[in-house]
């Protein structure tokens, strides 16, 4: 049994949230820069070559990349051999979260969905909790905006849609999204599971570093095959054309019922942010 | 350009033209639109003036101490699009954003002579840059969707909806599409 107080678990999720939101990962720098070298339009290249300009700014000037510091999405996975003490192990989260927005100078925009009152704090928090082998907490922080969230969509396929059908609406999304979600973008796919964790394993897939190979090599040649097709599209930096409108395609995938061919797109703008904390 | 903008400000513009924006600018998103809308609606005064203005979609981060603003990059756009056309046939001449609009408000761009210019969306804090004065003009209960006016110098934009009719999201994205044999 390993104690883990809720006061490291506030403080970890707080410095994580401000963290995320300020300091652009160097993957996705890298990704941008490899963006910039392969785009051929110079309107394209003109908006990566801001982009990278902006994070330089954000990082240095310690405010927000993107005014949108999106709801705190939280991936947590808690060791079955720890034991959380202090408080509640939820409340510890969203305290983490309350404190990162507020400290930081993070935007508060989570609002009723109907009268758009908002919550003041930027809570609730969206959790993804799992139980895993181990005595340690591990925590991922993903700040996601609001744009390319919107730009998101879920299909009940039927199974006679195979991955051609995967392929047409997968496209399809990216397309018809256009401008809208910040381009250039990072797809997430989660295809198989059921209903609520297709969508999940498409936000999931979001988390690995850009510029890493899919560790299921069944998965390699989809992602890269959805890439190109993607990229055919002609959306390009910002939706004004250009051969860079996805920088990468994740997919994670896993079985199904028989009857049922589920498929999430989760589209990631260029600012995508998560920061890891391990306890 | 120097707001409040005249139609001959906006006449000679075309899609794709790089623009800079200096003077004040409103803010406004959609609970602010549906605000401004019911006002309207009801024959009732709005608390700023529209004629020759420009509306900027942004919720703005908090300022840090010793800054006026945080981060001010564009939201979506095409939220505000069932209140455009309205505020656009009142004296609404520019909307800054990004993405697409929809046909009502292009036409209505057209019809009322406005343009629509976007800002990079995600470059927050290179934005914000161009942030001189920040003021909250109503609807300070919204927090990040007031009303506010800025005072900008040299915001950087590129029309992408004009007068003609014209749409760079669509020329550009058909200038590199790449079809499939």
């Amino acid at each position: 049994m390993r104690e883990i107080q809720t006061g490291s678990i506030i403080e970890a999720v707080k410095d994580a949230a401000i963290r995320a939101n300020l300091d652009l990962g160097e993957d996705v720098l890298r990704a941008l820069e490899s963006g910039l070298d392969r785009e051929t339009s110079p309107v394209g290249k003109e908006i990566l070559a801001q982009l990278l300009e902006n994070a330089k700014i954000a990082r240095e000037d310690r405010i927000p990349i993107c005014q949108d510091t999106g709801v705190a999405v939280i991936f947590a996975e808690v060791g079955q051999e720890v034991h959380i003490s202090g408080g509640d192990f939820k409340s510890a989260l969203e305290e983490g979260i309350r404190l990162g927005y507020e400290q930081g100078y993070l935007r508060k925009s989570i609002c009723h969905p109907f009268t758009r009152k908002n919550t003041g704090d930027n809570t609730p928090v969206v959790v993804h909790l799992d139980m895993v082998p181990g005595d340690r907490i591990r925590i991922w922080v993903v700040p996601k905006g609001g744009g390319s969230e919107n730009m998101s969509r879920l299909f009940m396929l039927a199974p006679s849609a195979g991955w051609t059908g995967v392929k047409e609406r997968v496209v399809q999304t990216v397309a018809e999204a256009g401008p809208n979600p910040c381009p250039p973008t990072i797809v997430g796919v989660g295809i198989g599971g059921n209903f609520e964790r297709s969508a999940i394993l498409a936000k999931k897939a979001l988390l690995r570093p850009l510029g890493t190979e899919n560790p299921d090599p069944e998965l390699r040649p989809m992602e890269h095959e959805l890439l190109e097709e993607i990229n055919k599209t002609g959306v390009g930096p910002q939706g004004l054309g250009g051969r860079i409108t996805s920088l990468a395609v994740h997919v994670l995938m896993m079985p199904c019922h028989i009857a049922s061919l589920p498929l999430a797109v989760n589209i990631q703008c260029h600012a995508s942010r998560h920061v890891e904390v391990l306890l | 350009m120097q707001t409040p903008l005249s139609v001959q400000d906006i006449e000679p513009l075309r899609a794709g033209d790089p623009v800079t924006i200096s003077g004040y600018v409103y803010t406004a998103r959609d609970a602010a639109h549906a605000r401004l809308t019911e006002l309207i609606q009801s024959g009732k005064g709005l608390p700023f003036p529209l004629e020759g203005q420009v509306i900027y979609y942004v919720g703005p981060s908090p300022a840090p101490p010793g800054r006026i603003i945080g981060a001010a990059g564009p939201t979506t756009s095409y939220r505000m699009d069932p209140y455009a056309p309205r505020l656009i046939q009142l004296g609404l001449k520019g909307m800054i954003g990004k993405g697409r609009r929809s046909q009502e408000v292009k036409d209505a761009m057209v019809k009322y002579k406005a343009v629509y210019m976007a800002a990079i969306g995600g470059a927050g804090a290179l934005m914000a840059k161009a942030v001189r004065e920040v003021q909250v003009v109503a609807y300070e209960d919204l927090g990040p969707e007031a009303v506010r006016r800025l005072k900008v110098e040299n915001l950087p934009l590129i029309v992408v909806n004009d007068t003609l009719g014209n749409d760079l999201y669509l020329e550009g994205q058909k200038k590199y599409q790449i079809r499939s044999a």
